[in-house]
């Protein structure tokens, strides 16, 4: 059953324009950012021999271009999450969901799954352009998939932002508005952590950004998979939560 | 008639802050049985039909579908119930096809089974023209059916209606009521409308509920029966003698609505109408109207909903 929902969700995003946009768009600027990144290679080149445990093609093109690829994930998901709810809410389509005998667990892992499903798309096209190096060099596989594993993560806990936000409101907008706003501040709120003690790195662990740069370097960090994870737990949780209350009310 | 217990709702009520939409509303539906669940716009009709559909938790009492409780095994019950709410919920951007295979997916039925039970729905609801084209470009009506054939789709027990005729134009209301007949054979069907004819067309038991409350609770035969008039109007070309007819045997009074127009009140069970016919024409008054003055189902309603049916 969670299926059912999860590939309707999918095929829902791509009945509108907006996800082949966002599709576009995503491959256009991963597209520019890779090749950037494979001409700055080129020009330190000649020098890399001489420096001691120099870093190699994947820590100087895979990574960075993944770095790029969470910034962009921010901006994106708001806007691939924000319909997920608020639409059906609007349109009064939720109570189909609510008449059928599926449970709201159902309802919100289904919706879910067809949201990352999407996003997974995106991850599968951003990794083929490090993966295109191949053809003509050597690339440390393990660290290119620690980082894809960082990146799907990051992404999973995006995606519950945003479909918790989304089933806040009846209106997208402001689903995608408040995505951005909690993503964001997840996303800085280490700078506020640097500057003081204990409170401040208290403050800094929960920064989205500083449990993916382990991922980068091709560290596997468990407490930072766990961060994920239960970041994602949580947020999934929470729209259970909000989408029981339809039903019991204030 | 005497079908099985499909639907026990005990003692439901639903607040919102301190007003109450339902308060302690308690009744059956029987498999078989069409019922009708009649008020005035604000009522609690819908909040009703919600909470029996699931889509909200009574604040108080139990409901109880097919054997399962609603609170504690919503799945159960859930799956033989369909439900067509006020704004039939369509899917815009897909076709009635691809809706009703979403629809019978969701609803749990095999996969080799969904594009039977979605012709079948199709022909019942009569969609199978329209089944390519996207139910945002439907006009109202098709809508309607669509909401329809999505909320027997599954072939449900207990099919749940809001106002399924709402915005229809009369020959679409003629085949939906139809529709509701047939279904009304071997599912039990409860549909809620302010409308009162459509009450007489299409259900077999009728509930008023007025401020959230039930105040009557009545299958149409025995509706009619209390509606049966104990009044006998007359219409005559030439006076009689008032005296004379309050004579008839039964006849309690009789009060003069004109010149050659009377109005007899009787007791219900000695109807005087033989017995003034003969005289009429022993004394050549000349009698050329006489019938039962009906009371309507309208005004029953006004009475009963009224500021006077309050108390």
């Amino acid at each position: 059953m969670i299926f059912v929902i999860a590939r309707r969700e999918l095929r829902n995003l791509f009945l509108s324009p907006l996800a082949w946009i966002v599709l576009g768009i995503v491959q256009l600027i991963m597209g520019f950012l890779f090749l950037s990144h494979v001409n700055l290679f080129l020009q330190v080149e000649p020098r890399l021999p001489m420096i001691h445990n120099a870093p190699g093609l994947t820590g100087l093109i895979a990574a960075p271009t993944l770095g790029n690829a969470a910034v962009l994930m921010l901006l994106i998901a708001p806007i691939i999450t924000m319909r997920v709810v608020a639409e059906e809410r609007r349109n009064h389509t939720l109570t189909l969901l609510y008449t059928a005998p599926v449970s709201r667990l159902t309802i919100v892992l289904g919706k879910y799954l067809g949201v990352l499903a999407f996003f997974l798309l995106i991850v599968a096209l951003t990794v083929l352009m490090p993966l295109s190096l191949l053809v003509g060099g050597h690339l440390d596989l393990g660290m290119l998939a620690c980082g894809t594993l960082g990146l799907v993560l990051l992404i999973m806990s995006f995606a519950a932002v945003g479909l918790f936000m989304s089933t806040l409101t009846t209106h997208p907008t402001l689903a995608a508005i408040s995505t951005f706003g909690v993503l964001f501040l997840f996303w800085i709120i280490d700078w506020a952590g640097r500057s003081h003690g204990t409170a401040g790195s208290v403050v800094a662990y929960l920064s989205a950004l500083n449990h993916y740069e382990p991922f980068l370097r091709g560290l596997f960090d468990t407490s930072a998979l766990s961060y994920y994870l239960f970041v994602t737990a949580a947020f999934l949780g929470l729209s259970v939560r909000r989408l029981d209350a339809d039903r019991v009310g204030a | 008639m005497n079908g099985q217990v499909l639907v026990e709702v005990e003692g439901v009520s639903r607040f919102y802050g301190k007003t109450a939409a339902v308060a302690d509303i308690s009744f059956l539906i029987r498999r078989g049985e069409v019922l009708g669940f009649l008020g005035p716009n604000g009522a609690g009709k819908t909040t009703t039909m919600q909470i029996l559909s699931g889509n909200l938790a009574p604040s108080r009492g139990r409901v109880r579908i097919a054997g399962h409780d609603l609170i504690e095994d919503p799945t159960g019950a859930k799956s033989h119930i369909g439900y067509l709410p006020e704004n039939p919920p369509l899917y815009r951007e897909l076709t009635v096809d691809e809706f009703l295979d979403y629809c019978a997916a969701l609803h749990g039925l095999p996969k080799k089974e969904r594009v039977a039970a979605r012709e079948r729905a199709k022909t019942r609801c009569g969609l199978t023209e329209v089944g390519r084209r996207l139910t945002g470009h439907l006009s109202k009506g098709f809508q309607q059916r669509t909401g329809l054939a999505q909320a027997i789709i599954h072939d449900p027990d207990l099919v749940i209606l809001d106002e399924p005729t709402g915005g229809l134009d009369p020959i679409q209301m003629r085949e939906i009521r139809i529709l509701i007949r047939e279904l009304g054979r071997d599912h039990a069907v409860i549909l809620s409308t302010h409308i009162l004819s459509e009450v007489r067309a299409s259900c077999d038991r009728v509930q008023i509920i007025n401020r959230g409350h039930l105040i009557l609770n009545e299958t149409i035969a025995d509706l009619d029966r209390r509606m049966q008039s104990s009044v006998l109007a007359v219409t005559f070309r030439r006076r009689p003698a008032m005296e004379v007819l309050a004579a008839l045997p039964g006849v309690g009074a009789v009060t003069p609505e004109n010149e050659t127009r009377f109005r007899l009140f009787h007791e219900p069970s000695a109807d005087p109408t033989e017995a003034l016919i003969r005289l009429a024409t022993e004394h050549d008054w000349g009698i050329y109207e006489i019938g039962p003055e009906r009371q309507s189902l309208e005004a029953l309603f006004v009475e009963l909903t009224g500021p006077a049916g309050e108390a």
